[in-house]
């Protein structure tokens, strides 16, 4: 039994919903008590989506236990399908099915429905929302996918044909998936690389049936597609791209690795004029003051991974945190981690996490909405890089994460939060002024609420340290002449410095050799 | 006290539709999304699975607090290989819980789908940690899975689980009101002047604190402030409380005729009756006749969510002049509502429980001016042209009482004045 407060996966039948949202002509059939229909709302709310989720929920009560539930099953199924004429049946329980154990897979069966039906076996006590959707999406693609047709591969040879590719991952309640595809769509174009099919977004079973027409595969995100691309592969022979472009160097990497598998000469976009205004962003002198600043990144482990090369490579940040709550790609992030000189966090507390970013007190936090709200609470900027979704994570702008065009909105997104180099300056200048309270915040932080503050970094807030030394009135004084949004970590290095060097009391040489000490 | 003004009505005797077929309503476990927010010493432990996070945590929509005084002792593989394990689970899971909140004095195992299917005895594990812990916290048990509890009924059974805690009142003792259901504290406090002014000694369940719970017994005046709160009274009833039969306190006319059953058995006179209620009651016409020509004439369907919808349908059609084409409920308790009931007008097509497919064809052949629905189906219907009103605002926004009545007109006039706003 596991003590959850927040969480940043639904169930795994969650997952399959995904699956079957962002697919144009699958049904769900969800055996399923009533309260389970909360998860509508993800996507009419959260995505402003403008038809309800594909899903009929056989809405099971305490009354029909040990009687008909599997009859209310394969009711829920026929007339389901006789409503909604999809081209496949996707079938499956929710945790409280689970239980009873009707096997929705066998019932469907009996049924003799005209249209393909793919069984989902989704362990809700095991397995999470991200799994659940890769699993549904890997099983989809074995049943509908066709078997590879001989008469196929004289086309493919063609040499005056473009080659083509799919695009495996985008997902409904995706982060930014929406815009990916496009910018990825335009990027493999400017290639000469054609886009078969894009799917789960948007696909139908038809065109889940011809993926393994197109000459190649790319993922796009790996936690929901990267099973059924190693599937495609085994089955129709189709190489996979896994390099999710999200950054400038990732997306040369991308391009340089379609571009080899595609066979198609990557320079012209590699040496394009029209790349990311990133890299200049970056060395302009504005961006002086990013450098070396503390960033804790976390989230899913694509965007995770992903970030904190932007950030150390791009931005010139050091990565102080990276951790991901997807337990299945854990070896993936522990890789990275172990590049920046960091250990890991791999966990699906966000009290632990809560916690981690307390001890850490980075400087910008990239990560999920729900390290948005620990940011908020200890004033720290954040940007958000990573689902879990909120309906702010489906602007009404383009803004992808992916490709040359995502490197520019990653760079607005990331440092807009933070100071401008020349306000940072000027607040040093300013900071004794009578209009300058210690109090007041960053004109571009205003949103920030100071209401639940108070409680909150209460409880967060480090205890005062049992022995810590004692300040003298001159170091408090010249304690207070250092920029507040920095102010509580110098006052703690200069604890730290003090009691190691077996100090009680801290004078003004102290704070100042506390500062050479720690200096960067 | 024939004086004393009642709501006419000859009653609403249209046949009830009754369905069976996918629900789209939340749970009981949502109650627990504003029942902690009232009682705040109150913790509630739902016992179950990642869905019941999950749902917490998307009706709550944002997370404004570090830790919330709710969570979820979610069930995992290994628990389900043994029962005696999971007791034991259970009690490690609370241990941590009350070792991070001394706070709490009363602590609520709320039961989920999975843990009433596994059959585990919340009941039995609430009175054995109760005694563990020395009875501080409290420790109590409700269910709120979705098999047996839609939504608001999730309250009705926190609040059943209080009725045995509560004190019996002496047998000599003077009459007092209890009014029973959750209100936001706004209303509350108006509620208790009115009833201060009308010299009426009252208690409220459930009251800011759970660890003071009022006390009950034959000379207890039960009025409810809710209409989903079934098993609540009839426990409350089999303690010797009496209930006032009244409409809900919704809307200027509602709010009188609540106050007017609890002034009637507490023989209030009439005119400080009148004294008393007449300035909210003017302000409430006031503030409701101004939407009035948004409303009038314009029709509304409502769609099953949270068992308020009769007597918001009364409000919309005597206090605003709408017509009613469906007026959908999850469960219809015909003698709580029986005051609301005969203020609709015959023809009104009543229907309990729910087929939504089916539910939804009605709608589109009804064409209603404005669809009152849950969250799930608001933006689909919108796309295909219709205006809706979110049932959930129903449940979260102060609507009760004399100095909201406007408030809950605007509430339905919004969609529309919205439309009529937008040129795009």
């Amino acid at each position: 039994m596991q003590l959850t407060v927040w969480t940043y996966e639904g169930p795994p039948h969650v997952g399959a919903m995904r699956i079957a949202a962002a697919l144009t002509d699958v049904h769900y059939v969800l055996h399923a008590p009533q309260g389970d229909t909360y998860a509508d709302l993800l996507f009419t709310m959260i995505e402003r989506r403008d038809s309800r989720p594909p899903v009929t929920y056989t809405t099971f009560e305490a009354r029909d236990l040990g009687g008909d539930t599997a009859d209310l099953f394969k009711t829920a199924a026929r007339e389901s399908y006789e409503r909604f004429r999809p081209a496949a049946l996707l079938v499956g329980a929710s945790c409280t099915a689970e239980l009873i154990q009707d096997d929705p897979g066998g019932l469907a069966q009996t049924l003799g429905l005209p249209v393909p039906v793919v069984p989902l076996e989704l362990p809700s006590y095991q397995r999470k929302e991200l799994w659940g959707a890769s699993e549904t999406f890997y099983r989809l693609v074995r049943t509908l996918s066709a078997p590879a047709r001989t008469e196929e591969a004289a086309p493919r040879a063609e040499a005056a044909r473009r080659p083509t590719c799919n695009l495996l991952g985008p997902t409904a309640l995706g982060f930014r998936h929406r815009d990916d595809v496009i910018e990825v769509t335009r990027l493999l174009d400017r290639l000469g690389i054609d886009v078969a099919v894009v799917a789960p977004q948007g696909a139908s079973a038809a065109d889940i049936a011809r993926l393994g027409e197109a000459d190649f595969n790319v993922v796009l995100y790996p936690e929901i597609a990267r099973q059924a691309a190693a599937w495609l592969a085994r089955a129709h022979g189709q190489p996979t791209v896994e390099v999710p472009p999200i950054g400038v160097g990732a997306t040369r990497d991308f391009v340089r690795a379609v571009a080899a598998v595609a066979g198609v000469d990557p320079a012209p976009v590699l040496d394009a004029e029209a790349g990311s205004r990133l890299p200049w962003y970056a060395r302009s002198v504005d961006s002086t003051y990013l450098t070396g600043k503390r960033v804790f990144v976390f989230g899913d482990a694509t965007h995770a991974v992903a970030a904190a090369r932007i950030a150390r490579d791009e931005l010139g940040f050091t990565v102080v945190g990276l951790g991901t709550y997807v337990r299945e790609f854990a070896r993936e992030v522990r890789a990275a981690a172990a590049e920046h000189g960091i250990e890991a966090l791999i966990t699906d507390d966000y009290l632990e996490v809560e916690a981690r970013i307390a001890e850490l007190q980075p400087e910008l936090v990239l990560g999920s909405q729900m390290e948005r709200h620990i940011a908020k609470r200890l004033g720290v900027p954040c940007a958000v890089i990573s689902a879990p979704v909120h309906v702010q994570d489906f602007p009404a702008r383009y803004a992808p994460q992916m490709g040359f065009e995502g490197a520019n909105v990653i760079f607005d997104t990331w440092v807009h939060p933070l100071m401008m180099g020349l306000e940072e300056h000027l607040l040093g200048m300013f900071r004794d002024d009578p209009e300058f309270g210690d109090g007041r915040r960053p004109s571009h932080l205003a949103a920030v609420e100071p209401t639940d503050h108070a409680p909150a970094a209460a409880a967060v807030a480090p205890a005062p340290l049992p022995g810590a030394p004692g300040w003298s009135p001159e170091a408090e004084q010249e304690l207070r002449k250092i920029p507040f949004f920095v102010r509580g970590k110098a006052r703690r290095n200069t604890e730290s410095f003090a009691r190691d060097a077996g100090l009680t009391f801290i004078t003004v040489e102290t704070l100042y050799d506390a500062k050479a000490h720690f200096g960067r | 006290m024939s004086a004393l003004p009642a709501l006419p009505g000859d009653g609403c005797d249209a046949p009830v539709l009754r369905e069976r077929g996918q629900r789209e309503v939340f749970c009981g476990l949502t109650g627990i999304l504003w029942l902690h927010r009232r009682i705040r010493d109150a913790f509630f432990l739902v016992v179950g699975s990642r869905t019941c996070a999950h749902l917490l945590q998307s009706a709550a929509g944002v997370m404004i607090f570090a830790e919330p005084r709710f969570a979820t002792a979610i069930i995992e593989e290994r628990d389900l290989a043994g029962l005696a394990d999971l007791d034991e689970e259970l009690d490690r899971v609370v241990g941590r819980l009350i070792e991070r909140r001394p706070d709490i004095r009363l602590l609520f195992l709320v039961g989920s789908c999975p843990s009433e299917v596994i059959k585990l005895d919340l009941g039995r594990a609430a009175s054995r940690l109760s005694t563990n812990f020395g009875h501080r916290p409290r420790v109590l048990s409700y269910s709120g899975s979705g098999i047996e509890t839609t939504f608001t009924a999730g309250e009705d059974a926190c609040l059943a689980a209080l009725v045995p805690d509560m004190p019996a009142a002496a047998p000599d003792t003077a009459p007092r009101l209890l009014v029973a259901g959750s209100l936001a504290d706004v209303v509350e406090d108006q509620f208790r002047r009115l009833f201060a002014d009308l010299g009426i000694p009252v208690d409220v369940l459930p009251g800011r604190s759970g660890a003071d719970l009022p006390a009950v017994g034959p000379a207890t005046r039960l009025l409810l402030a809710q209409p989903y709160l079934g098993e609540t009274a009839r426990r409350l009833e089999a303690r010797g409380a009496r209930r006032l039969a009244a409409p809900f306190p919704l809307g200027a006319e509602g709010t009188t005729a609540w106050l007017a059953a609890a002034a009637r058995a507490f023989s209030v006179p009439a005119a400080r009756f009148e004294a008393v209620v007449t300035p909210g009651r003017d302000r409430a016409r006031a503030a409701v006749a101004r939407h009035r020509a948004t409303l009038a004439g314009r029709s509304v369907f409502f769609f099953p969510d949270s068992q308020l919808e009769v007597p918001l349908a009364r409000v919309l059609h005597s206090e605003l002049g709408m017509t009613l084409t469906e007026v959908g409920t999850p469960y219809l308790h015909r003698a709580h509502l029986d005051a609301d009931l005969r203020l609709l007008p015959g023809d009104v097509r009543l229907s309990e429980g729910q087929d939504v497919d089916r539910q939804l064809d009605r709608c589109r052949r009804d064409r209603p001016d404005l669809v009152v629905c849950g969250l799930g189906l608001a933006n689909p219907l919108e796309a295909e042209g219709f205006a809706t009103k979110w049932s959930i605002e129903t449940v979260f926004t102060p609507i009760q009482g004399y100095e909201q009545a406007g408030d809950l007109a605007e509430l339905f006039a919004r969609p529309l004045n919205r439309r009529d706003r937008l040129e795009v």
